[in-house]
């Protein structure tokens, strides 16, 4: 049996999680590109769909999900959890995927994209390492030359992410511009396609950029509530959890945990923003509770910005979250009510990364570990049922968790 | 008619505008590049508006657009200066930036300020013309300002078309995929892509700009189009000259004017 995916689900779903033909959910997202950059974006906005509904691509990014990156991913019901917090809670396995995240998902579809367009190179941006990870993994499977661009920054305080890419043979490139973390990164990824634009396919790691990139990232990645989804039946008969937990960088692993279950009314949606040393420190990436109506990375949504439109500088612990913006899709969610976002400290996740790893064994990522922060924030019912999308692994962060425990 | 528009009514060939980042070397350099670009004989300006995060350009630009808002400057204080200037200077004026600090500044708001100031057109690279039809048209007409586009050697002749029609000052032609300020002097691409514009008959002029630094740059330019851009060798002139003038001067010569 391959992983049946469902990327282009229902009309009356489409009202709710996907974008109209601009690429607008609501007022949020479109593509704000100047001229170099819109001949290979108007590509692929006018494929993107075509592929991956087409059964060639289906076959083999089902197949691949399945062989590759090891899906599906189990859905594992915590019990230490499940009593500590008085109600259901499962983890969504992310973490279980090759390379450690739910970074490869998109990837591996996004790879396949590429190579229908007759592409021979491959960018991405990275914050944490994770996508860098999954795009020169898939890169190096497909015999794809693959450049990443990382900011130095976040150079340092992932390294075992830098190592990985080197070992399997993609170029890092660090960058120096600006707060030199993720921002920057995609901006210098930006400006290197401008520079190549015959044959390079921009490979974006999070549902934000210009469309149709929220809109292919968010499909990509529905994988993940599709899967909770079937899984739930079996396990619980329902087909719908009463709360789903994600973290929310640009919201890739976000988007697709909550896939599905937007705007069906029986599932409370949670996202977690990386809040830093708190939303009103002025060291904070929480975009929604921080964040105006504006432009970021070719779209409209919502970011941290002076009241002067610049683009201001976020703040996180974790590489991943270190983002002043948030993809439109996640926008638009927060506004309309269909999702909740809260914000979770520096000091928060990184107590969640601990008491996670000694209550069900598992060491999750420092972006994961925001998710898991929520826990203790809500108020559960002893028979709802809670899926948190454990998104990535932690060992990337051992340093940093060493670090912090060291010092209290 | 805005005072570009009379310009490219009077003076079709060998155009020659610059780019300079307001608030850069310092806060109040505008007025002074400004004077030194008219009795140069310069003939239209663009004054960019600094962006945080401005995609398309090059390190020349991103670097004078960090110094500028570390300076303090801001759309408002720019309207500011210029707004003195405009009694004083007959030079036509575009401005030129990224949506996001319009929006935020208000873009009726700005549209309004900006034709007070008699500048004459607003180029925005990241505006898409779907949006520009639907929301900014109207606000460029009212206030007779020219909405600029760019084209690159990648954009089709369809777009191109369209672009010509929304246009009625003069089109941008980005010399080559890059961003601004890629020193490399122009070739065959170049040449066939200025022929691809020179037969296709637009109605607007046509000013080429993105990596003209030296003679060969703007004389293909000139010899292809209406004009000349001059944006990132401009601004690393102004980065060392003693003052506007003087950066001017030596852009000339570099650009084998004198």
């Amino acid at each position: 049996m391959t992983v049946k995916t469902d990327t282009n689900p229902t009309e009356e779903k489409r009202k709710q999680n996907i974008p109209d033909e601009r690429g607008y959910y609501g007022s949020f997202g479109g593509a704000y590109i100047p001229e170099m950059l819109y001949p290979n974006v108007d590509e692929l906005r006018s494929n993107y769909l075509q592929v991956i509904e087409s059964a060639e691509f289906r076959k083999e990014f089902e197949l691949l999900l399945r062989d590759y990156v090891g899906r599906p991913t189990p859905l594992y019901y915590a019990g230490n959890l499940s009593e500590t917090y008085g109600a259901k809670i499962y983890l969504k396995r992310e973490d279980l995927c090759h390379t450690g995240a739910h970074k490869l998902n998109s990837v591996v579809g996004q790879a396949l994209i590429a190579r229908h367009l007759g592409k021979k190179n491959i960018i991405a941006e990275t914050g944490a390492g994770q996508h860098g990870v999954a795009t020169a993994t898939v890169c190096a499977l497909m015999k794809i030359p693959c450049t990443v661009f990382m900011g130095s920054k976040d150079i340092a305080r992932q390294q075992p992410n830098v190592l990985r890419m080197k070992m399997l043979g993609a170029e890092v490139i660090a960058v120096e511009s600006g707060s030199k973390t993720l921002k920057d990164a995609t901006n210098e990824a930006i400006r290197h396609w401008i520079n190549h634009p015959d044959d390079t396919y921009y490979l974006i790691g999070s549902t934000i950029g210009p469309h149709p990139y929220p809109d292919l990232v968010a499909r990509l990645q529905s994988v993940i509530s599709q899967e909770i989804q079937s899984q739930l039946i079996n396990q619980e008969g329902k087909d719908a959890p009463d709360y789903v937990l994600a973290c929310a960088g640009g919201g890739s692993n976000a988007a697709g945990a909550f896939f599905h279950f937007i705007g069906n009314g029986k599932t409370r949606l949670i996202g977690t923003e990386a809040a830093g040393e708190g939303v009103d420190s002025g060291l904070t990436a929480a975009t929604i509770y921080r964040g105006t109506p504006g432009i970021i990375h070719g779209c409209k949504t919502l970011l941290m910005q002076t009241s002067d439109g610049q683009v201001m500088e976020a703040h996180s612990v974790s590489a991943g979250l270190d983002y002043p913006g948030i993809g439109p899709l996640h926008a638009h969610l927060h506004t309309t009510g269909l999702a909740q976002f809260l914000p979770v400290t520096d000091t928060e996740a990184l107590e969640a990364a601990q008491m996670l790893s000694r209550a069900e064994g598992i060491i999750p990522a420092l972006e994961t570990a925001h998710a898991v922060a929520a826990l203790s924030k809500l108020q559960f019912k002893p028979d709802d049922v809670a899926v948190i999308c454990l998104s990535g692994r932690g060992d990337k962060d051992l340093q940093t968790y060493q670090q912090y425990f060291q010092k209290t | 008619m805005n005072a570009l528009q009379e310009l490219f009514q009077n003076k079709k060939q060998n155009l020659l505008s610059l780019f300079f980042t307001a608030g850069y070397p310092q806060i109040d350099s505008t007025a002074g590049i400004i004077e030194a670009s008219r009795k140069a004989g310069i003939d239209f300006l663009e004054v960019g508006m600094p962006y945080s995060d401005p995609l398309a350009d090059g390190p020349v630009i991103q670097q004078s657009s960090t110094v500028a808002i570390a300076n303090g400057m801001t759309i408002e204080m720019l309207f500011n200066q210029l707004e003195t200037l405009k009694e004083k200077t007959s030079i036509p004026l575009l401005l030129m930036g990224y949506l996001n600090p319009v929006i935020q500044f208000g873009t009726e708001k700005f549209m309004e300020k900006a034709a007070a100031c008699s500048a004459s057109g607003i180029i925005l690279p990241d505006l898409p013309i779907h949006e520009y039809r639907e929301e900014y048209q109207t606000l460029f007409e009212k206030n007779n300002l020219s909405p600029v586009f760019l084209i690159t050697p990648h954009t089709s002749d369809e777009r191109i078309k369209l672009i010509d029609e929304l246009s009625n000052a003069f089109i941008y032609v980005v010399s080559s995929a890059a961003t601004t300020g890629k020193q490399q002097d122009f070739g065959q691409t170049q040449e066939a892509y200025f022929q691809r514009l020179k037969a296709m008959n637009l109605k607007n002029p046509l000013i080429g700009g993105f990596g003209i630094h030296n003679r060969q740059t703007l004389q293909q330019a000139w010899q292809n189009l209406n004009g000349a851009i001059c944006g990132s060798a401009f601004l690393k002139k102004l980065a060392t000259a003693a003052d506007a003038g003087k950066a001017i001067e030596m852009l000339k010569e570099d650009l084998g004017l004198n």
